[in-house]
């Protein structure tokens, strides 16, 4: 596998007397796909958090390029984070702006890109993902799916190297989920950059997957192949195999 | 079980002591929003527009009825000692020092602060908040300080225009309709309205719309971390009611405590 780009070395985190991460160490390769996979209440999205610093952690580090996330403040947070782009759970957009302006926000106040420029790029942008002809509407009158392309529009703009996605398939349906991870493996091979998706989506995201960390009860567990989950004999990935993909998926792997 | 009562104490205590270091932090960074750039002026114009401009129907209203009262109150009392020439004085001060701008304040609050609340609150928990400081927008520049200084300038105005509005409606029912002398409503007000009482009505509404924005503002952009608040709708319907009521409180108590500065 390719080198690290994101590197987080035991890492723990409580929330009062519940500690919700102990310890992880969890390499993230560059320009290729790991999905965070674990029952809910185990960390996922406080690790998708922790990586964006927008929470700190208790102890441990969380590399990029070579910069703790952890430790840095102010500019430097503000320079660190440049690097990443995040599709929330809600797609998170703005809702008192068009779609337009919604794509656009990054570009306007992080950029000098003139606004003829900022056009151009943002209607590439919708187009390449399907969107033409929804830039004049509003966040409330997309559907699900719609709402999602957006936010991944506008994560997109300032050319990211690592794309975080918070459960990006919640609220859709079967058919749109697929459509979705599609589109996300397209855009990936378009762009090239690393993804991280946190996702309960299983097993339907392994397909998309270079790699899958598991947490469970604090810990993480890395899987090179999502393959090993199934054929792992460990008590606690079973209790999760079972738990998350039912006895199908088990049965599978036991004849 | 009195150990229990100590441990729950000093749990809400530090509680509200680092609430207070949050508003704390809250109103320093917005107030040093003001000088980060790109400064969004337009942002500017449209919650001054929200805050300032939509709010005068309520103002003009309860502006006009409170100096008509106030003439209506005033003239009768007055009367019973001869003394209807000093009532153009007794509305004129009596608005400019404290109606007009508490009023005003109260007014602004259950107006705009309540929306202002209700928005940030809603911006945080849809993650919209989160997704700004991930594209490296500071969420105060680009939200909260244009409701901050918006605030801050709207107040004050609609604070004269309600005064203004006042006197005019003790002016309409003391003197158009009880028959009292015009001449001696605007001369009476005019040799007791110092320019001391103007500067302090003004400087009370300066003061009231850094409690109106700091408060409304805050608290719902903290919505996430206010105990017993709840989630979702509900934590922002609640979170909105208490920061009127706070801001409302915080008003008259410090209208209380500037009157005797000042005075």
């Amino acid at each position: 596998m390719s080198e690290p780009i994101i590197r987080l070395t035991g890492v723990r985190k409580s929330f009062g007397s519940q500690v919700v991460l102990d310890g992880i160490d969890v390499d993230i390769p560059a320009g290729r796909t790991t999905v965070i996979a674990g029952g809910s209440g185990q960390g996922k999205s406080v690790t998708l958090k922790l990586i964006l610093g927008l929470i700190r952690p208790d102890a441990g580090q969380i590399l990029l390029d070579g910069r703790d996330i952890a430790r840095v403040r102010g500019r430097e947070l503000r320079e660190l984070r440049a690097n990443f782009g995040v599709l929330f759970q809600g797609a998170a957009l703005l809702d008192s702006l068009s779609v337009f302006d919604n794509v656009a926000l990054p570009l306007r106040e992080r950029t000098r890109t003139s606004e003829d420029d900022i056009r151009k790029q943002v209607l590439a942008t919708l187009d390449r993902l399907g969107l033409n002809g929804a830039e004049d509407k509003f966040p409330a009158q997309l559907s699900g799916g719609m709402k999602k392309r957006v936010g991944l529009a506008r994560a997109l703009q300032l050319q990211p190297r690592v794309m975080l996605f918070d459960e990006p398939t919640t609220g859709l349906d079967p058919e749109k989920t697929l459509e979705i991870y599609h589109l996300f493996y397209q855009i990936q091979q378009q762009l090239g950059y690393t993804a991280i998706i946190v996702s309960h989506d299983i097993p339907k995201v392994f397909n998309l997957a270079d790699q899958v960390v598991i947490l469970n009860n604090g810990k993480a567990l890395v899987f090179a192949d999502p393959q090993d989950i199934q054929r792992s004999s460990a008590p606690d990935i079973r209790e999760f195999v079972t738990k998350t993909m039912g006895d199908v998926y088990l049965s599978r792997e036991m004849e | 079980m009195i150990l229990a009562l100590i441990e729950r104490l000093g749990d809400a205590a530090l509680y509200h002591i680092s609430d207070l270091g949050r508003m704390g932090f809250f109103l320093l960074s917005s107030v040093l929003g003001i000088f980060r750039r790109p400064f969004r002026f337009s942002a500017l114009i449209r919650q001054i527009r929200q805050i300032g401009a939509d709010s005068l129907g309520v103002i003009f209203f309860t502006g006009g009825f409170t100096g008509m009262v106030l003439g209506l109150q005033g003239y009768y009392t007055l009367s019973k000692f001869g003394s209807e020439g000093l009532l153009g004085s007794a509305v004129g001060l009596s608005l400019i020092r404290e109606l007009g701008p508490v009023l005003t304040a109260l007014m602004v609050t259950g107006r705009a602060g309540s929306a202002m609340c209700a928005e940030i609150g809603i911006m945080r928990n849809s993650e919209q908040i989160d997704a700004l400081e991930c594209m490296s927008i500071d969420p105060f520049r680009f939200l909260i300080t244009p409701k901050f200084l918006a605030t801050l300038i709207a107040v004050p105005l609609l604070t004269q225009l309600f005064d203004l509005v006042g006197i005019f409606g003790g002016y309409l029912v003391g003197v158009k309709l009880l028959g009292g002398n015009p001449g001696a409503y605007f001369s009476s007000m005019a040799q007791s309205v110092a320019n001391q009482d103007i500067n302090m009505g003004i400087i009370k509404s300066f003061i009231f719309a850094v409690l109106i924005a700091w408060i409304c503002t805050g608290r719902g952009y903290f919505v996430h971390q206010i105990r017993g608040a709840g989630f979702g709708a509900e934590g922002v319907s609640r979170v909105t009611t208490h920061a009127v009521v706070l801001a409302s409180i915080s008003i008259l108590v410090w209208d209380y405590l500037l009157t005797a500065i000042l005075l």
